[in-house]
């Protein structure tokens, strides 16, 4: 519930409501975004960013907290393990089972390979499942790839990566058909049209969803079909490093069960890296919407070997997470809220916005907003309101149960009924916008390691438009798929070698980083008292 | 500054703040959580959890990252329940009530009692769902579970030994792929897009240089 002084705002939000809701707010000009951005984005805070000693990418920036663990040390030594017979034998090992990695396992078994999957915690235990709002396809006759083409671009500052961008607009509507022929349930009307809204930063209403378990619905039926295939799966099995081959070549990886410690390896002819975000790193101290095990691993374990990454230095801020109450603090309010017309509305009752900016102008709006003085306070910091009454008032009383039934959900069970008062919100951290860079095969710049998912760089610039990232798991999962299972037949794995570690550890030691944290990171360190067993 | 309350975990006393949900009391008891922690958000089932306060007859289950800690707690999570996961061909299943009798006969050893809606942490009506896919109506029985997180809990209190949530799962797939009406349009775009008609445009567009294409992205018409 919320208090006194909370409720005193909400007549504030209430008594401009009917006011508001007759006037579109303008959008804000180029040249308005990117004074608003460099003023109030956390991306521009230079002291919140290190620049790299060591590796690839040796002299660019980073955030603090990922500059730490990718040059930190190994959780082993070169000489730990046993390479020689390894516990695991595969065509192509993939690591991570979220939504990109099933898709990869789905396309490479399908294309008769032998598909080994080893993630950390259980299979689906992802970003994907939490992906609330939707999915975009430009396939309405008053879209096309071209129009989704721009949007993106313009909302990622003109440096997504052409080639996969390309690939990423052109290729969605074939993702979407893919997706509704194993079954997942989209919204459609009684003739069978997809129900489309807009995002932030969209020209055409080309949100494809399912409820708001957009990402959950996907995820299971992903998940359902993978236990369908005859592809092998090791759970609650980390990937600690990646093995090479003796050309250099990415050749398997060493692994580590979660429960008991022990460590295993994985010799694979290729190897799809679909490891996920970071928001469990908690760059700049925010909260995230991200999944327990987003903890950059497969940037760690890729920048190790030898693979270059690309916009490693541009997060997203998801303008609307949770800012009260407290204990679902920085979890995700989907932009579909947005979508269907809520207005982001400050203390004193002013739309001090249009609710479907981009991403990052939107964070830093609220952020700007809070900075001076018109936040609601709360017991963690600030929030600025989202006005959800509007939307049954806009689309009829039911709409908002039927369409965001998990976000009325969540905060029924805080006794605030979101169809009735406002709720308060504040970004939070969302999505890693780089990552590994990769070619329109989906492979890095090491041979036979192949990318796909958030751990990519490239693909959306710097900032991802909502419903790009359900879409680029889909196209660029099938892809790595169908890629570094095609890639098999010709591949004759050297001798296995673990020597990069070393000269690694070598090249920070001649940089003078001295450091005593180890990664990847694999879990937040969440628990209060450091035990000792 | 909050209060701090009394809950037992896995039967052991702690003290912890009131503020917390009951995972988040976990790791401030000092659990590194591996096990029973996922989204932490209410959508992946990770946490499913069951608990009683002490003096109440009655055992109550939820989600541990969306459930605030109450006085006398005693709490118990359900890191995995073994549901039954019967592998199929979506491309060869029987689209009606046949399919559940050759997947999950079990269904049919419903005995009524409710224990799996009176369960659910989602609130949906388990038992009804389980009755619309025994009479075969597919489609309602995907709608009804269609917030399933398939943390399992209706299951583990199931006297009949029903793995509701792979019974809902399925029914959607057979929904979404085969009872839910075509998207044409769709159909119909992936067939243009197949056909290269887009392919000129799109390459069109990526030739255009950075100045046109910024002034092309500020004067857009955006769709009402």
């Amino acid at each position: 519930m919320f208090t006194a002084k909370m409720m005193d705002s909400v007549k504030k939000v209430e008594a401009t409501r009917k006011e508001r809701m007759e006037t579109e707010p303008r959008r804000m000009t180029a040249e308005e975004k990117e004074k608003l951005l460099k003023a109030y984005h956390p991306d521009y805070k230079e002291e919140e960013f290190v620049i790299l000693k060591a590796g690839p990418n040796k002299g660019e920036k980073v955030p603090r907290e990922l500059g730490v663990l990718l040059q930190a040390r190994s959780r082993i030594k070169d000489t730990d393990v046993d390479l020689s017979s390894p516990d695991y034998d595969t065509d192509v090992l993939i690591i991570g089972g979220g939504g990109a990695g099933c898709a990869a396992a789905i396309e490479a078994s399908r294309a008769g390979a032998e598909v080994l999957i080893v993630t950390k915690l259980r299979l689906g235990d992802a970003n994907t499942m939490m992906a609330e709002g939707g999915i975009q396809a430009a396939d309405k006759e008053n879209d096309s790839p071209q129009i989704h083409y721009l949007d993106a671009l313009g909302g990622g500052h003109f440096a997504n990566r052409p080639q996969l961008l390309k690939k990423l607009v052109m290729e969605a509507p074939g993702a979407l058909k893919w997706l509704n022929e194993l079954g997942v349930m989209f919204d459609k009307d009684k003739d069978g049209n997809m129900i489309t809204t807009h995002g932030g930063g969209t020209s055409r209403k080309r949100m494809h969803a399912a409820a708001d378990y957009t990402g959950a619905e996907i995820m299971r039926v992903l998940r359902d079909e993978v236990l369908n295939l005859p592809i092998s799966l090791a759970d609650y099995t980390s990937a600690i490093e990646l093995i090479l081959d003796e050309e250099g070549r990415a050749a398997g990886a060493v692994l580590m069960n979660m429960e008991t410690g022990e460590l295993l390896t994985a010799r694979a002819k290729t190897v799809i890296l679909a490891t996920g975000g970071a928001g469990r790193l908690h760059y700049q101290g925010f909260p995230t919407s991200n999944h327990y095990g987003a903890t950059a691993d497969g940037l760690v374990l890729a920048y190790r070997a030898g693979a270059k990454l690309l916009y490693q230095d541009t997060l997203q801020y998801h303008p609307t997470g949770v800012a009260f109450p407290e204990q679902i603090y920085g979890a995700l309010v989907t932009e579909k809220v947005r979508s269907l017309g809520a207005m982001l509305v400050n203390a004193g009752g002013e739309a001090f916005m249009h609710p479907l900016e981009t991403r990052d102008v939107s964070a830093a709006s609220i952020i700007r907003e809070c900075a001076n003085g018109k936040g609601v306070v709360t017991p963690l910091g600030k929030g600025i309101w989202l006005d959800t009454p509007m939307i049954d008032l806009i689309h009829g009383k039911g709409t908002l149960e039927k369409r965001l039934p998990g976000m009325l959900r969540m905060y029924l069970k805080y006794e605030i009924d979101m169809r009735k008062t406002p709720i308060l919100i504040y970004p939070t951290l969302h999505y890693q916008n780089g990552g590994i860079e990769i070619g329109a095969d989906c492979q890095s710049t090491i041979e036979n390691l192949f990318v796909a998912g958030e751990a990519v760089g490239g693909i959306h610039g710097r900032n991802r438009l909502m419903g790009n990232s359900l879409l680029d798991i889909i196209v660029f999962g099938r892809n790595a798929g169908t890629c570094a299972a095609r890639r098999v037949k010709d591949i004759h794995t050297g001798k296995l070698t673990l020597a990069h570690i070393r000269e690694m550890e070598e090249e920070c030691q001649r940089a003078g980083i001295v450091t005593d944290k180890i990664s990847p990171l694999l879990l937040p360190k969440y628990a209060r008292t450091a035990g000792q067993l | 500054m909050n209060d701090m309350i009394t809950v037992y975990l896995f039967g052991k006393k702690y003290t912890v703040p009131s503020n917390l949900t009951i995972m988040g009391a976990m790791e401030y008891a000092g659990y590194q959580l591996v096990r029973g922690c996922g989204c932490r958000c209410g959508f992946c089932g990770a946490c499913a959890t069951i608990y009683r306060i002490k003096g109440d007859r009655e055992l109550k289950t939820c989600l541990a990252c969306q459930t605030q800690v109450r006085e006398n707690m005693y709490v118990a999570t359900l890191p995995f329940f073994p549901l039954v996961k019967e592998v199929y061909d979506i491309n060869e299943v029987p689209v009606n009530e046949q399919v559940m009798m050759e997947l999950y006969p079990e269904i049919y050893k419903c005995i009524g009692c409710a224990a799996c809606t009176k369960s659910c942490p989602q609130g949906l009506d388990t038992m009804q769902y389980i009755a619309y896919a025994q009479r075969g109506e597919l489609e309602k029985c995907a709608e009804e579970s269609f917030d399933c997180v398939m943390c399992g809990i209706c299951s583990s209190r199931c006297p009949a030994g029903i793995s509701h949530p792979q019974v809902g799962l399925l029914a959607r797939r057979i929904t979404g792929k085969y009872l839910a009406p075509e998207a044409r349009h769709l159909t119909n775009r992936v067939r243009e897009v197949e056909a290269g008609d887009f392919t000129e445009l799109i390459e069109a567009i990526m030739a255009k240089p950075l100045e046109e294409l910024k002034n092309l992205y500020n004067t857009r018409e955006i769709e009402k």
